[in-house]
């Protein structure tokens, strides 16, 4: 019987020849990663079982992201603690604040070459699933797992059925990978791939950037999925030549395709061409519509960043919008570049004049309002549109605040109409 | 080994940022946890609880964050028990992980009612509603996860398997 492209993975990294779906194997890991919010409880639970060493210093990293730069006292001793443990251990990708590689975890590890097609990945972050997009298998754990992973280099997993999603076609002027996943997700539910793997194919594929395959892998979570995983072609390794030449030169990596005859439990085709402008309405990322169908929805507040529309693409996208043009009366707009290194293009290409000629809030790199931590919180009876990924009830504020998730042409559309608005209005 | 209690009902999609809003994630502790526990989707949840009750819950319960903190937050608030139509994937490897009992059972989940005492065996899985008499049976665990959960958690069982 024939394997996908994940259970190919995970059957390299058991030492198994094969494995089916429902199989419970034990895998080795080549990155294991926690941030601020999820590796102290993970650092109490590595002490407590009497452990002094991490597996491999050099494979464990993390990330101070959530609430930094630290909102609070108890946050700051939070990011102490996780600070503190990383020197001890002597810890190789541990990233402070305001260095070149520094930023919010997913948009970091992938640019700064710490992820190779084929590799295993787990992390006490829901959407560590984003490194599927460079034909890894990726996914999140809490911190009990993270803790004890920390320590033996390896986790257990059930082997995923899968969903083959197709590709067809080209985007549309304006339609983002953010567009393509909240659509998906709208089709098949918040729990439409639960406990599965999505692998992505076809030929619309290759008119995807990696910033916009790394926004699709990221939000597999928000439909239950375990991965989302797309194959590696030119433009991946495009991608790894850069971002890490040694690796790729030495050709360390490895490239798995799947099976002609894998097995799926079902087969979505998605036209490309066809994926409208879309947003989540609240309080569920299934809760999905055409941007254009929704003009009377006034915003308070705009958020343009995260691990999911925080990378260079995105941030370079919402300067090009935003050139010559205001943000409405009313309306805040807070950009995030998602790490040090966008923010220094931003800085160098001269994107920063243009947000803040535009009356943009500029931040430094953090996760902060996409999980309600700071940077842009929402009052009751508040309403932001974003390009996070989240907007259950609460997320950003508020619990009678709302949330309302697009692609970043949607969200500075937004700000400079203050409602629900698209490109072509402004 | 069986719990017994009055049940909390909640509907599907049940995330961990109601669970546990991530404003309150600055600290791990249990009880701080628990004091905060359900708060944006049941105010009156922290007040009512009592030690011995249990959730029940629609599909894809726990959807959301990794965030370990909710279900140790369930745990400290005193639930001894989830019972779901489905749990979301990081979800129940949490809720094994730090020994919150939680079963899959769609039926139970759809025909208990919110204020019913339900009875669960964790041995035979089966779900008695002692307000209406109705029996259901959960999902067996697969035997792996039965390990798991008899070592007292996953750190009991690395750390077994370490010195086996």
């Amino acid at each position: 019987m024939g394997m996908t492209m994940t259970q190919k993975i995970l059957a390299d990294h058991a030492g198994l020849k094969e494995v089916h779906a429902g199989d419970l194997i034990e895998a080795r890991l080549d990155k294991i990663l926690g941030n601020d919010v999820t590796t102290p409880p993970a650092i109490k639970i590595f002490e407590q079982t009497g452990s002094t060493r991490v597996f491999d210093k050099d494979r464990v990293i993390m990330v101070p992201d959530h609430f930094t730069p630290n909102k609070d006292i108890k946050s700051a001793e939070l990011s102490k603690c996780m600070r503190c443990f990383a020197k001890e251990q002597q810890i190789t990708n541990y990233f402070e604040l305001g260095r070149k590689d520094m930023g919010i975890e997913h948009v970091i590890i992938p640019d700064n070459g710490l992820i190779l097609p084929g590799d295993a990945i787990i992390g006490a972050d829901s959407h560590t699933c984003t490194y599927g997009a460079l034909g890894a298998f990726a996914t999140g754990v809490g911190s009990t797992d993270l803790a004890c992973a920390m320590i033996s280099g390896s986790t257990w997993f059930k082997v995923p059925e899968a969903i083959k999603v197709i590709l067809k076609g080209k985007p549309g002027k304006y339609v983002t990978g953010k567009d393509i996943i909240l659509h998906l997700i709208g089709m098949i539910g918040v729990d439409g791939a639960l406990y599965k793997s999505l692998e992505f194919e076809g030929d619309g594929v290759k008119h995807l950037s990696m910033d916009q395959r790394l926004t699709i892998s990221n939000m597999a979570i928000e439909c239950g999925g375990k991965n989302g995983i797309f194959p590696v072609d030119e433009v991946t390794l495009a991608y790894i030549a850069k971002t890490n030449p040694g690796r790729f030169n030495a050709k360390d990596y490895k490239v798995y395709t799947a099976d002609e005859d894998a097995v799926y439990s079902s087969v979505i085709e998605i036209d490309l061409s066809q994926v409208p402008l879309t947003v989540a309405l609240p309080h569920l990322p299934s809760n999905t519509k055409p941007a254009c169908e929704v003009k009377d929805m006034k915003v308070d507040q705009v958020v343009i960043g995260s691990c999911t529309n925080g990378r260079e693409e995105d941030i370079k996208t919402a300067a090009e919008i935003f050139a010559g043009r205001k943000v409405a009366d009313g309306v805040r707009c807070i950009v995030i570049p998602g790490s040090q290194r966008v923010y220094r293009k931003a800085l160098d290409e001269g994107w920063l004049k243009i947000f803040d000629d535009a009356g943009c809030v500029i931040s430094t790199p953090t996760c902060g309002p996409c999980l309600g931590g700071h940077m842009g919180i929402l009052a009751e009876g508040e309403r932001c549109v974003s390009t996070t990924n989240r907007n259950f009830v609460g997320r950003m504020g508020h619990v009678k605040s709302e949330v309302i998730l697009s692609g970043v042409p949607v969200a500075v559309s937004s700000a400079v109409m203050g409602r629900v608005a698209t490109p072509d209005e402004i | 080994m069986s719990v017994k209690g009055k049940v909390f009902k909640y509907g599907n999609d049940v995330d961990t940022d109601v669970i546990i809003p991530a404003r309150h994630l600055t600290s791990a502790d249990p009880k701080h946890l628990a004091s905060h526990c359900m708060e944006d989707i049941d105010a009156d949840f922290v007040k009512n609880v009592k030690e011995g009750d249990i959730i029940v819950a629609g599909s894809n319960f726990g959807c959301g964050s990794s965030r370990e903190h909710a279900p140790i937050a369930i745990k400290a608030s005193g639930i001894t028990l989830v019972i779901a139509d489905s749990f979301a994937r990081i979800f129940y490897r949490n809720a094994i992980n730090v020994g919150l009992p939680i079963m899959e059972c769609p039926e139970a989940a759809f025909a208990i009612n919110q204020g019913d005492e339900v009875e669960a065996d964790f041995d035979t899985g089966v779900i008695t509603d002692l307000t209406t008499g109705e029996r259901f049976k959960a999902k067996p665990f697969p035997e792996f996860i039965k390990r798991i959960i008899d070592a007292g958690g996953l750190i009991s069982y690395t750390k077994m398997k370490s010195e086996a």
